[in-house]
C-alpha cells in the first residue's frame, strides 16, 4: 500500500511540472496587459511602461518562467499584481468558502443520492423508482446556472424563504477563524449565526449538488441491483431480516466502491466547477477569484490558483484510489 | 457504515432544513436585536449602513490607487485640503479653512483647520501636509499614479515646494500656473494620511489606512466587505451620524437589488436603468440619481478608413438615433450628448446644437464622401459602466442604425482588458467607450480624451488637430477664467466639425436605498461622503 | 497460414459488424427511454433545420416599443429587452446550440481518437507523453481551461466551440487508448501482425472499426455536456456574440430582468435542458444496446 501511494506521488511530479508550463504559456498567450488593467482606463502610456518594468513583465518569458518555478519550488506562491498581497495569505478564505460549499453539496448528494438509489433498487420498477430515475435524468441534464437562477427566483424572491446570495448576514458578520463559517460559528457558540450560514448554503448547495446527486443515485441503484440479486442477499431476505438492516449492513458495503469513485471524481469537479454557482450566488469562492483574476490578467494569481486547484484535484483522486484499495482488497495494483 | 450513521446523517440534514425554513418566518430585524440588543439597552440600536457595490477596493491608500471602488471607501477615511461641493465639483474648505492665490498664480497659501487629529492620535498640522506631499513627490509614476498625472508635466513637478509658514499655514510654490490646481487638490487621491502611520506601515499602509475622516478603518475581508466605524474624536461636531458602515461586494446588479429589496443591504450602487420603475413603485425603497459627470461615446478611429474621412464621420453622427437608445437602455435617465463633456462643466459650449438624427442627410454625406459600402467592425463594450449600462445592446441598435444608411457593421467584442488594449492600439474601426470625470474640469475631458498628446493613452480615437492642441494647452495654464472658457468653447467648435466621435449620452447613474436611509447625497465623482447619512 | 489469413479477418469483421449492430438496434428499439431520447433529439434537429422558417418573427427585428412583454397569444414566449420575439430566437438558437455541441464533439472525438490510437498502439514513450498530457489536461477544472482558451482566442461562438473541443479531447483519448490496448492483445491482431500486415493497415482495418462503439456512445453523451458547456460560456459572456440568439447568452441577458420579466429566463433554460435530456437518453440507450459492458 505504501509503495503504491509512493508511486502515485512520484507520478504526480511530472504532471504538476507539466501544469506549471501549460498554465504559464496559456496565460502569456492571453492578450491584454496586466499593467493596463491595474492602472485602469485613466492610465498614461509612461505609467504603464514603468509598471510593466517593475512587475518584471519586460523580462524574456523564460526568465519569467524560471523565476516563477523557483518561487513555487520554495513554496512561494507569489504576490497578486492587483492587490500586491501574498497569494498564500490571500487564497485561503476563498478556498475555504469553496470547500465549505462543495462539501455541503457533496453531503446533500451523498445522503439524497445514495438513499434514493437504494430505495429505487429495492423497489425496482415501482412508481418511486420511475420518478426517482426521471428526476435523476433531469438532474444530470440540468444547466446548473439556470437552476441557480430559478432557485433564486422561486425560493428567494417569491417565497422569501432563503437569502439570495452571499455566505452570511452582512450586518452580523461571522468572526472568521478557520474561514469555514459552519465551524467558526460553532466554535464561538453562535448558534444563531450557524443557522444563518446554513440558510445561505442551501440554495447554492442544492444547485451544486444536483449533478452529483443524480449520478450517485444512478450508480447506487445500478450496483445495488446487482447486489440485491446475489444469493447472499436473497438468503438474508428469506431469513426474514428487516429490509433496513439487510441493505445497510450487507448490500451497501458492496455497492460502495463504484459510488466512492463517483464521489471522489465529483468532489474534484465541484472545486473548479463551482465558478458558475459562485457567480450566481455571489459566493466569495476560489472559482470566482480565479475568474476575476483572468479578467484582471493577474498572472501570479491565475498561475498559483490553478495549480492549487489542480493539486487538490489530483490529491483527492489519489485519496479515493487509496480508499478504494483499502475497502476492496480484491483490487490489486502493481 | 452502520445504519445509525446514515440515518443520523439524514436526520441531521432534515433537521437543519426544517430549522432553517421555520426560522425564516421571523423578521431580519428580530435577529439583529437579539444579538445586539443586550449591549445597548438604553440608547437606540447602533446606526449601521450596509452599502452594496459591484467590486472590492484594491487598496485603501488613496494615493496609490486609481480605482473608483477604492475611493468610495477612502473618501470616508481621509480628508483632502479642499472639498468638492456636496453634489458638484465647486471648491469648498476642507482641511484647509481658507486659501489665497498670488497674482501670478504661482503661490497658494492655505490656512489649516486647527484641532484636527488623525485616527491614530497624531496631530494634523503643516508638518503632516508637507510629509504627505513629500511622500507623493518621492514616489514613482506607477506607484503614485494620480499625483504624477495631475501635478507633473513632462517629468517636472508642478508643485515645486511646500513651506510651513507656521504650524497651521502652508505655502505651495508652483513651477508654472495650473488652472485646475485647486480642483486637483480636492480629488480623493490627495487625501491627507497620518505620517506616523504611513512611516510605520510602509508597504502595508494600504491595508491599515489612517486619516482624519469621519470614519476609521475596522476590517477588510477581501472581496467580501470592508467595515469602517465612527471616529469619536472627529473634528466636525455631531458628525458622522452613523456608527458603522459596511461596504459589501455583490458583483451582479440584479442580485444586489434583490438584496436591497430583502433588506440585507441598505444602499445599492449600480442599479440597472431598467429597474427604475419598479424601485420608484416600491414604497420601502428610494431611487437616488447620481449627478452626471460622464460621457458615453462611439469612437471613430480617425486614422482608419472609412473614418479617416470627415464626411463619413459626420454621416455616422447623423445616422445614430441617440434618443431611442437613451429611452430604451437608460430608461430616459440620460441626456443626449452633443459635446465631449457634460453641460455642467464650466466651459461647455451650448451654442453647438449637434448633429440631428437624419438618415437621409447621412446617406447624402456618405455618397459625397464616396464611401464604398465596405463592412466596418463595430466594437461593443463587454462590461457595464455607469456611462454605458448595456454596451452590447446599444451596439445592436447602432448596428441597425448604420445598416439603415447603408453601412454594414459587424459587432465584435473582446474581454475588457483586451478591448482596451486593442482599442488603444487603434485596431478598432468604431468602438464604444466612455469616461467619468475626475475633478469636473474641462481639461479632464477635452485634453485627456482628444488632444494629440494623449494618443496612446486616452485618445482612443486617434484624433489629432494642431489647432485644438494649441487651444487646450493654452487653457491649462490660463488663470483668467473668462479667457479660459473661451478657449474651451473654440476647441469644442472645431471638435464638433471634425466629429472624431459620436457623443452618445451623459448618463445619470442610479442608486437605490432603503427608505430609512436619510441624508445620502450621491456625488458626481462616484465617491460619496457618508458623514451626513443617518438611518431613521 | 494461408487459412488463417483467409479466415480470420472476415469472420471477425462480420461478427463485429452485421450481427451485433442488428442485435443492438433491436435492443435499442425496445428501450422506451432510448426511443424517447431519440425522439427529442430528432425534434430539435428538425427545429434546427426548419426553425427559422417556422419562426413567427425575425430574430433581429427590434421594436423598442414592445420591450419585455410577458407571454401572450402574439408572442408565445414574450419579448426580450430589444422587443424581439423570444420564441423566434429560441427556434433559431437550436441551430447554434446543436451545431456547437455536435461539431465540438466531432472535433474532439477525431483528435482524441487519433491521439488515443497512437498512444495505445505504439506504446512506449509516445504513450507516456500523450498520456501525461491527458493527465495534465484532466487535472485542470475543465470550465477554467475553456475560459482560458476563449480568453486567448477572443470570445465568439467559434472559439467557444474550439475550447469545448479541446477540453473534451482527453476523455476520448483515454477511452480509445484503453480500447486499443485491449484489442491489441486479442489473438487476431497478433495473427495479422505475424503475417506482416502494415501498422497503418492494422489500425485502419481492424482497430479503428472495433473502437467505434465506445466513440459513438461517449460522443452522444458528450454532445449533451458540450451543449451545457457552450451555454455556460455564453452565460459568462465568453461565447456567442450579439445578436446571435444563443441560449446561454439569452439567459445571461434575461438575468438582468429577473425582477421585471422572469419569463424571459425560463424558456432558454428549458430549451437547453430538453435538448440535453434528449442526448443523454439517447446516449444511455445506445450504451445499453451497443456496449453493455460500459454500463459501469
Amino acid at each position: 500500500m505504501l509503495h503504491y501511494i509512493g508511486k502515485r506521488l512520484l507520478h504526480l511530479i511530472p504532471v504538476l511540472f507539466g501544469m506549471t508550463i501549460i498554465v504559464f504559456l496559456i496565460i502569456r498567450a492571453i492578450p491584454g496587459d496586466p499593467a493596463q488593467v491595474i492602472l485602469g482606463q485613466q492610465a498614461t502610456a509612461e505609467a504603464i511602461a514603468a509598471l510593466r518594468d517593475s512587475l518584471g513583465l519586460n523580462n524574456p518569458w523564460y526568465i519569467q518562467y524560471f523565476d516563477y518555478l523557483k518561487n513555487i519550488v520554495t513554496g512561494d506562491l507569489g504576490e497578486s499584481l492587483r492587490t500586491s498581497r501574498p497569494i498564500a495569505a490571500e487564497v485561503w478564505p476563498y478556498l475555504a468558502a469553496t470547500f465549505e460549499l462543495a462539501l455541503f453539496a457533496m453531503l446533500i448528494a451523498v445522503i439524497v443520492g445514495m438513499n434514493a438509489g437504494i430505495i429505487s433498487a429495492w423497489f425496482q420498477n415501482s412508481w418511486f423508482d420511475y420518478i426517482a430515475m426521471i428526476v435523476a435524468l433531469i438532474g444530470v441534464s440540468m444547466p446548473i446556472f439556470w437552476l441557480g437562477l430559478m432557485e433564486q427566483w422561486i425560493f428567494s424572491i417569491n417565497l422569501e424563504w432563503l437569502p439570495t446570495s452571499g455566505r452570511q448576514d452582512v450586518r452580523d458578520p461571522v468572526t472568521a477563524i478557520t474561514h469555514f463559517y459552519l465551524i467558526d460559528t460553532l466554535i464561538q457558540g453562535r448558534f444563531d449565526q450557524f443557522i444563518v450560514v446554513v440558510k445561505h448554503l442551501i440554495l447554492p448547495g442544492v444547485a451544486l449538488a444536483t449533478i452529483p446527486t443524480a449520478i450517485i443515485a444512478r450508480m447506487t441503484r445500478a450496483s445495488m441491483l446487482e447486489v440485491i440479486r446475489s444469493d447472499y442477499i436473497r438468503t438474508a431476505r428469506a431469513k426474514g431480516q428487516r429490509m433496513f438492516v439487510v441493505i445497510y449492513k450487507h448490500a451497501l458495503k458492496n455497492a460502495l466502491i463504484p459510488v466512492l469513485t463517483v464521489i471522489g471524481l465529483q468532489t474534484g469537479l465541484l472545486l473548479g466547477g463551482a465558478i458558475l454557482t459562485e457567480t450566481i450566488f455571489s459566493w466569495p469562492g476560489i472559482g470566482r477569484y480565479l475568474y476575476e483574476a483572468i479578467g484582471y490578467r493577474d498572472y501570479p494569481v491565475i498561475q498559483s490558483g490553478i495549480l492549487i486547484i489542480a493539486f487538490l484535484f489530483v490529491m483527492i483522486n489519489l485519496i479515493v484510489d487509496v480508499l478504494y484499495t483499502a475497502i476492496d482488497s480484491r483490487i490489486k495494483y502493481n | 457504515m452502520s445504519k445509525k450513521l446514515w440515518s443520523l446523517g439524514l436526520l441531521l440534514l432534515f433537521a437543519l432544513i426544517l430549522v432553517a425554513c421555520s426560522e425564516d418566518g421571523t423578521d431580519e430585524t428580530s435577529t439583529d436585536t437579539e444579538t445586539e440588543g443586550e449591549t445597548t439597552e438604553t440608547s437606540a440600536s447602533p446606526q449601521v449602513l450596509v452599502f452594496g457595490r459591484g467590486g472590492d477596493s484594491t487598496s485603501l491608500d488613496p494615493a496609490i490607487t486609481t480605482e473608483g471602488e477604492s475611493f468610495k471607501v477612502t473618501k470616508n477615511i481621509y480628508e483632502t485640503l479642499l472639498n468638492f461641493g456636496e453634489q458638484d465639483t465647486t471648491i469648498h474648505p476642507g482641511l484647509a479653512e481658507e486659501w489665497e492665490v498670488s497674482e501670478d498664480g504661482l503661490e497658494y497659501t492655505f490656512k489649516l483647520q486647527q484641532g484636527v487629529k488623525f485616527h491614530d492620535g497624531t496631530d494634523f498640522n503643516a508638518d503632516a501636509v508637507i510629509k504627505n506631499i513629500d511622500r507623493w513627490k518621492a514616489g514613482t509614476a506607477e506607484k503614485f499614479y494620480y499625483f504624477n498625472s495631475m501635478f507633473k508635466s513632462e517629468g517636472e513637478d508642478i508643485i515645486k515646494e511646500v513651506i510651513a509658514e507656521d504650524d497651521y499655514t502652508v505655502v505651495f510654490k508652483l513651477s508654472r500656473p495650473q488652472a485646475p490646481f485647486l480642483k486637483n487638490l480636492a480629488m480623493s487621491p490627495f487625501g491627507i494620511a497620518s505620517p506616523t502611520a504611513f512611516e510605520k506601515h510602509g508597504n502595508q499602509f494600504e491595508s491599515n489606512p489612517v486619516g482624519t475622516g469621519p470614519f476609521k478603518f475596522v476590517s477588510w475581508e477581501r472581496n467580501t466587505s470592508i467595515t469602517i466605524e465612527k471616529f469619536e474624536d472627529y473634528w466636525q461636531e455631531g458628525l458622522p451620524k452613523l456608527d458603522r458602515v459596511i461596504f459589501q461586494v455583490i458583483p451582479d446588479n440584479t442580485t444586489r437589488l434583490q438584496n436591497l429589496i430583502k433588506g440585507e443591504i441598505d444602499l445599492a450602487d449600480g442599479i440597472n436603468p431598467s429597474d427604475r420603475a419598479s424601485i420608484e413603485a416600491d414604497a420601502a425603497l428610494q431611487l437616488i440619481e447620481r449627478p452626471s459627470m460622464n460621457i458615453g461615446y462611439l469612437g471613430l478611429t480617425n486614422t482608419r478608413p472609412p473614418f479617416d474621412n470627415q464626411l463619413v464621420r459626420q454621416a455616422v453622427n447623423h445616422a445614430i438615433d441617440k434618443q431611442a437608445i437613451i429611452d430604451a437602455f437608460f430608461d430616459g435617465g440620460a441626456e443626449a450628448a452633443v459635446n465631449p463633456m457634460p453641460s455642467s462643466i464650466t466651459g461647455y459650449n451650448d451654442e453647438i446644437t449637434g448633429y440631428d438624427y437624419n438618415p437621409e442627410k447621412a446617406k447624402e454625406l456618405l455618397a459625397e464622401a464616396g464611401y464604398d459600402g465596405a463592412e466596418i467592425e463595430l466594437w461593443a463594450m463587454p462590461v457595464a459602466r455607469p456611462y454605458m449600462p448595456d454596451g452590447a445592446k446599444v451596439a445592436e441598435v447602432i448596428q441597425k442604425n448604420l445598416a439603415d444608411i447603408g453601412m454594414p457593421a459587424k459587432i465584435v467584442s473582446f474581454e475588457w482588458a483586451t478591448y482596451l488594449e486593442k482599442a488603444k492600439n487603434g485596431e478598432a474601426d468604431a468602438f464604444m467607450l466612455g469616461w467619468t470625470g475626475d475633478n469636473g474640469d474641462a481639461d479632464n475631458f477635452l485634453y485627456t480624451l482628444l488632444d494629440k498628446d494623449t494618443i496612446g493613452s486616452n485618445n482612443y480615437a486617434y484624433y489629432s488637430n494642431d489647432e485644438v492642441h494649441e487651444l487646450l494647452v493654452a487653457a491649462q495654464s490660463e488663470t483668467n477664467e473668462d479667457v479660459r472658457i473661451d478657449l474651451y468653447k473654440q476647441a469644442q467648435q472645431i471638435i464638433f466639425e471634425d466629429a472624431p466621435w459620436v457623443p452618445l449620452a451623459h448618463s445619470t447613474p442610479l442608486l437605490a436605498a432603503n427608505a430609512k436611509v436619510k441624508g445620502f447625497l450621491a456625488h458626481p465623482t462616484g465617491s460619496d461622503l457618508l458623514s451626513n447619512v443617518s438611518m431613521e | 497460414m494461408a487459412e488463417l489469413i483467409r479466415d480470420l479477418p472476415q469472420t471477425v469483421e462480420q461478427d463485429k459488424v452485421a450481427g451485433p449492430w442488428k442485435e443492438a438496434w433491436r435492443s435499442f428499439k425496445k428501450s422506451k427511454s432510448a426511443v424517447a431520447g431519440t425522439g427529442i433529439v430528432i425534434f430539435f434537429i428538425l427545429v434546427a433545420i426548419f426553425g427559422p422558417m417556422l419562426a413567427p418573427q425575425g430574430i433581429n427585428e427590434q421594436n423598442l416599443a414592445i420591450r419585455l412583454l410577458p407571454p401572450s397569444s402574439d408572442y408565445w414566449f414574450g419579448t426580450d429587452d430589444l422587443g424581439r420575439d423570444v420564441l423566434s430566437r429560441i427556434l433559431h438558437g437550436a441551430r447554434l446550440s446543436l451545431t456547437v455541441g455536435i461539431s465540438a464533439v466531432v472535433l474532439s472525438a477525431f483528435f482524441g481518437s487519433l491521439l488515443g490510437i497512437i498512444a495505445g498502439y505504439y506504446g512506449r514513450w509516445i504513450d507516456t507523453v500523450i498520456s501525461r498530457i491527458f493527465d495534465i489536461m484532466l487535472a485542470f477544472p475543465s470550465i477554467l481551461l475553456a475560459i482560458a482558451v476563449v480568453s486567448i482566442l477572443g470570445p465568439s461562438l467559434r472559439n467557444a466551440l474550439i475550447a469545448i473541443a479541446i477540453i473534451n479531447v482527453p476523455n476520448f483519448g483515454r477511452l480509445i487508448r484503453s480500447r486499443v490496448l485491449a484489442i491489441k492483445e486479442e489473438e487476431y491482431i497478433h495473427a495479422v501482425k505475424a503475417i506482416g500486415m502494415k501498422n497503418s493497415r492494422i489500425l485502419w482495418r481492424h482497430i479503428l472499426p472495433n473502437s467505434m462503439t465506445p466513440i459513438i456512445v461517449q460522443g452522444t453523451l458528450a454532445i449533451a455536456t458540450a451543449i451545457i458547456e457552450a451555454a455556460a460560456l455564453g452565460f459568462l459572456g465568453l461565447g456567442a456574440e450579439a445578436p446571435q440568439p444563443e441560449w446561454g447568452k439569452m439567459l445571461a441577458d434575461a438575468r438582468m430582468f429577473l425582477l421585471n420579466a422572469p419569463w424571459a429566463m425560463v424558456f432558454p433554460g428549458v430549451a437547453i435542458m430538453l435538448t440535453v435530456i434528449g442526448f443523454n437518453l439517447m446516449g444511455d440507450g445506445l450504451r445499453d444496446a451497443l456496449d453493455p459492458k460500459m454500463k459501469n
